[in-house]
């Protein structure tokens, strides 16, 4: 029942939206075709920005993994990630997740490309990916733009809610996947 | 930060690399990871360039302003000391439908903005107000409907369906913020304004 209605959620989601989108825009005769036009230009470069992070990132996590390094990590962590039941191909993931964006996203397209975007551990790196944001980018940029120097509870916050999101991914893609 | 994470993940994985015999896989997966990151690279441009070019539309239309409409109760009912028709409550209203129609670089500005509006209203200028802390748990744990990255990374990727993964998204950022959300009314207390009363 859960997997018909996220499947028909998802499959509709998308269409339903740009749909909606465009008709709106159409009857607020807004130059739809040229506005279109004008934010996509902004795709190639925000792409090729990422093209050092990426690199970057996937270098050190292929080294990490090509060495043996990974698995070496993963065995002394499993015992405490089975208690939630967690993968441990997705850790180097949750623990990237908050610090950056770029290297998150580095490790999250290195797990889809290795294990495939379909297999059951892509479908868990996509939802955690998707499901927070940069804890630390945030805090940063956020508080160091009007110059709060005392954060309070914030970070232990934001970082508490990642962990209830990597674990809200698992436990509702074991509902719907498995 | 970032820069002791990558260096240890280099440095974990030459030395584990050199000690294991397997010192001639270093150079071969330099070279296919760094071909295979250009790859995703290139495959994310098709994708992002139609998503920033629909995010356009809907912003020039002004359909981005129903979505505010439709949040503003739920704004109200988290910043409940913010005056209703400050300036302020614009951009934490754009920054929340931004967020969750998936406009990362969107949300970003409108953060920004108001985070500017909310120093405004606080009394101690060098220490995080309630609302601010508020702004800030909303924002990390990011309430997303539309994961748009995701999904185009998927589809670079080859996904037979890269959508599939919404539906669970979803729960997993209603968990990550409701969580956020309630940390944040429960440790407020402990972790006092200013001056007086600091707990910690």
């Amino acid at each position: 029942m859960l997997q018909i209605i996220t499947q028909t959620m998802a499959a509709w989601v998308i269409p339903a939206f740009i749909f909606c989108s465009l008709v709106y825009a159409f009857f607020k005769r807004v130059d739809v075709f040229d506005t279109f036009i004008e934010g996509a230009k902004e795709g190639f470069a925000t792409s090729v920005k990422l093209i050092p992070f990426l690199v970057g990132m996937l270098v050190a996590v292929g080294i990490l993994r090509a060495s043996g390094a990974m698995e070496l990590i993963i065995i002394q962590i499993t015992p405490i990630l089975e208690i939630f039941n967690i993968p441990g191909e997705v850790v180097p993931l949750a623990i990237m997740r908050p610090i950056s964006g770029s290297g998150a996203l580095g490790i999250a397209a290195e797990i889809l490309t290795s294990k495939g975007p379909d297999s059951f551990i892509g479908r868990v790196a996509s939802t955690m990916q998707g499901s927070t944001d940069t804890t630390l980018f945030i805090l940063t940029v956020y508080f160091g733009s009007v110059g709060i120097r005392r954060t309070r509870h914030a970070l232990a916050v934001g970082l508490l809610a990642d962990f209830a999101g990597f674990v809200g991914a698992v436990v509702i893609c074991n509902m719907v996947f498995r | 930060m970032i820069n002791l994470i990558w260096f240890s993940m280099m440095f974990a994985g030459l030395v584990v690399a050199a000690l294991t015999g397997k010192i001639e896989t270093v150079t071969e997966t330099i070279f296919s990871s760094s071909e295979n990151a250009v790859g995703i690279a290139i495959s994310l441009i098709s994708i992002l360039t139609f998503w920033l070019g629909m995010m356009k539309i809907i912003e020039k239309s002004g359909m981005i302003n129903i979505v505010v409409a439709i949040l503003r109760p739920f704004a109200n009912f988290l910043y409940p000391n913010i005056p209703r028709n400050h300036h302020v409550m614009n951009a934490i209203l754009m920054n929340m439908s931004a967020n969750l129609l998936g406009m990362g670089s969107a949300a970003t500005p409108f953060g920004l903005k108001a985070m500017q509006g909310l120093q405004e209203l606080n009394g101690d200028p060098e220490t995080a107000s309630d609302e601010m802390c508020t702004f800030l748990a909303v924002n990390t744990s990011s309430l997303t409907l539309v994961p748009t990255t995701v999904i185009a990374l998927r589809s670079a990727a080859g996904s037979l369906n890269p959508t599939e993964i919404v539906g669970t998204t979803i729960v997993a950022t209603f968990c990550s913020t409701a969580v956020a959300i309630t940390l944040d009314r429960l440790l407020r207390r402990f972790y006092r304004n200013g001056r007086k009363g600091r707990k910690r």
